[in-house]
């Protein structure tokens, strides 16, 4: 048990830095998930709290120790990596045993330990054989049992789904989640898949160029976005957004060609005047005739999903999607409604990009 | 893999054509003349000669001096090959580390090959010659310590130095593209499982270098038996008292300095039939260990 702090920590290569001072506490026995567009810094992060990577400025300790110094194997962490690396000249069991082996444990221990391992990632039957005789799956699992066999505090995860077929990703997911639960351990994992990150998270971190844009749980951060970068990056399909200027007597954002869109009167009332950058969740709006919702969209296609579809509308010079489960009402090219909820419009700053409303909840899981 | 197809294959025969016309007027012949040469007696100042069957092979083989050859060229090629890739590895493991000033060694290490096997025997005789320099110093300090001139295990040291220096540049190429092409995050897991580097060096990166071990053995092997005559001929000439006298060199020394066409010929057929039985036998019993997948 072992939980995990990170202090204004920075990360530069030469003259160019990658990691623009980061905060971040996990607490012990808790998933975290770093997630974020490839070249945000995730994987650097990650890294550096491995100690693959050496800490440029700043401070990370695990278990209340400060482990900036320190070797990787000091670190008490286990990592799975991206390629799963592999020993490739080594047997399965070989590879899981191989932390053990390096630590000095008799053989016969290290044996009983590797096999009990491999047992619980069912990979019992494949101990003799070579990863390269392994499935993308099987592979997976070694590198997950070489991590688990160490019993890490610390289990750090580098995108380690990346590289399977979409079935396989989400039964590894399930597989991920289930030993995490049963060794207890911190898990810090990175991913630019969204789905991974909200499915995985008891927290999630969304990052982007280097800094954190946000920390909460998937909930939170799927409901109350706390920039305009996280609330694009978090759903699928992607959130809306347009531009408009706040008016507090008709409690509404005006957008520039007269449409209202009705938010709460109080959010209204503080931000009056106020230039924003509105942002309706795809699931949010519902489609109703011309002229009785917020405001009117050209129909122009749609996309069958299966459960629901996605309808696409153009107004003024974006494109509005919409997730309904409704036939398709009129014909491509014709007007239609929008109607949301006044509680469902994200407002964020035009200027900096940040939420608006809520700040508490966004604040309060950011370490100072 | 793409292939080119030519319609009019006079053009294709042209394209070949120059490399084809090398490679039969120096290596097929020669050897087919060598061939014929072994099985008659050829006369010094040309002329005719006469066919005697396996004459000129038993001679050699009944020669106490070709065994004795066949032993020193045993001797160079394994010391040689040795220390050639010792040197080369330990070389390439530190380029590989990135170590200050690698970028210019790397290219500073390449360069010996690039030097003729005279040139670099005539320069190391200057280096271990007894009546100068820094071995003169030792002999200064330590009476008749080194005489390569009239002791032939210092003489075979000198060679094999000599022969392993100029084939490092060579193997430590082919080290250190090896190493570079051991992934990273091999390395890298190797030191989350908290083994150190030289752990990781002898679990992980060695290994994995196996391939590579094998062909720069093979292609030492091979050099050593057949590319060492520059060095023995500018270095000892075959001497002390036939200490260096290598299969290559004696070919050399009684093809033309003996005359001896015919012992000569028959000499460099068994050295090419030594030569390809060596690559065979390391194909056939090594390759297959080390290759993983």
């Amino acid at each position: 048990m072992a939980h995990i702090t990170i202090q204004n920590v920075r990360k530069s290569y030469a003259k160019t830095e990658v990691v623009h001072g980061v905060n971040l506490q996990v607490q012990s026995g808790e998933f975290v998930v770093i997630l974020g567009p490839s070249g945000c810094g995730k994987s650097t992060l990650l890294r550096m709290i491995a100690g693959l990577e050496s800490i440029s400025a700043g401070e990370i300790s695990i278990a209340g120790k400060v482990v900036n110094d320190l070797e990787p194997h000091e670190r008490g962490c286990a990592m799975v990596f991206q390629n799963y690396a592999l020993y490739p000249h080594m047997t399965v069991g070989d590879n899981i045993g191989y932390g053990l082996k390096v630590a000095g444990l008799p053989r016969a221990a290290r044996v009983a330990k590797v096999a009990a391992v491999a047992a619980s990632v069912g990979l019992t039957e494949f101990l003799d054989r070579r990863p390269g005789q392994l499935s993308g799956g099987q592979r997976q699992r070694v590198a997950m049992a070489r991590a688990i066999v160490r019993e890490p505090a610390v289990f750090l995860f580098d995108e380690p789904l990346s590289n399977l077929d979409a079935k396989l990703r989400v039964q590894m997911r399930h597989e991920i989640r289930r030993i995490h639960n049963q060794i207890s351990a911190t898990s810090v994992f990175v991913t630019h898949d969204q789905a991974e990150g909200m499915t995985l998270a008891d927290r999630l971190v969304v990052m982007n160029k280097g800094v954190i844009e946000q920390v909460g749980t998937p909930e939170e951060i799927y409901h109350a976005p706390a920039s305009v970068y996280v609330g694009g990056f978090i759903g699928s399909p992607a959130m809306n957004f347009m531009g408009g200027m706040v008016a507090p007597k008709q409690a509404c954002v005006a957008l520039e060609n007269g449409s209202q869109i009705a938010i709460p009167a109080a959010l209204a009332a503080a931000h009056a005047g106020r230039l924003v950058h509105i942002g309706l969740r795809p699931e949010a709006l519902s489609l109703v005739p011309a002229g009785t919702g917020a405001f009117d969209a050209t129909f122009d296609f749609v996309e069958e999903l299966g459960p629901a579809r996605l309808y696409h509308f153009r107004f003024e010079d974006v494109m509005i999607a919409v997730l309904s489960a409704d036939k398709p009402p009129v014909q491509a090219g014709q007007p239609m409604g929008l109607k949301i909820a006044p509680e469902a419009v994200h407002l964020f700053a035009a200027d900096t990009g940040k939420r608006l409303d809520a700040p508490a909840l966004v604040q309060e899981n950011v370490l100072a | 893999m793409r292939r080119a197809y030519f319609k009019n294959n006079w053009v294709a025969a042209l394209m070949v054509a120059p490399q084809l016309l090398i490679v039969f007027t120096f290596f097929y012949f020669p050897t087919s003349q060598a061939l014929y040469w072994a099985f008659t007696l050829e006369q010094p100042w040309g002329g005719g000669n006469t066919w005697v069957g396996f004459d000129n092979f038993t001679a050699i083989l009944s020669d106490a001096y070709y065994w004795q050859s066949i032993w020193v060229s045993i001797v160079y090629a394994a010391g040689s090959t040795a220390l050639a890739v010792i040197m080369a590895l330990t070389l390439a493991i530190f380029a590989d580390r990135q170590l200050a000033g690698y970028k210019l060694y790397r290219v500073g290490m390449i360069w010996p090959y690039a030097i003729a096997a005279p040139a670099v025997g005539l320069a190391f005789r200057f280096i271990f010659t007894p009546g100068a320099g820094m071995m003169m110093f030792v002999n200064q300090v330590f009476p008749d310590l080194w005489n390569p001139v009239d002791n032939g295990t210092q003489a075979m040291a000198m060679v094999i130095v000599a022969g392993a220096w100029k084939q490092v540049a060579y193997n430590f190429i082919f080290f250190l593209a090896g190493l570079q092409s051991i992934p990273r995050s091999l390395i890298e897991a190797g030191a989350m499982d908290g083994a150190r580097v030289l752990r990781r060096m002898r679990d992980i990166q060695l290994p994995l270098l196996a391939p590579t071990f094998f062909f720069v053995l093979v292609i030492n092997i091979t050099d050593s038996f057949t590319d060492s005559f520059g060095i023995v001929d500018t270095m000892t000439a075959g001497g002390p008292s036939r200490a260096t006298n290598l299969m290559v060199y004696k070919i050399f020394n009684d093809g033309f300095q003996g005359l001896d066409y015919s012992g000569a010929a028959a000499q460099s057929i068994i050295l090419m039939i030594l030569v390809i039985a060596l690559t065979f036998v390391q194909f056939r019993y090594i390759e297959r260990k080390v290759h993983y997948t």
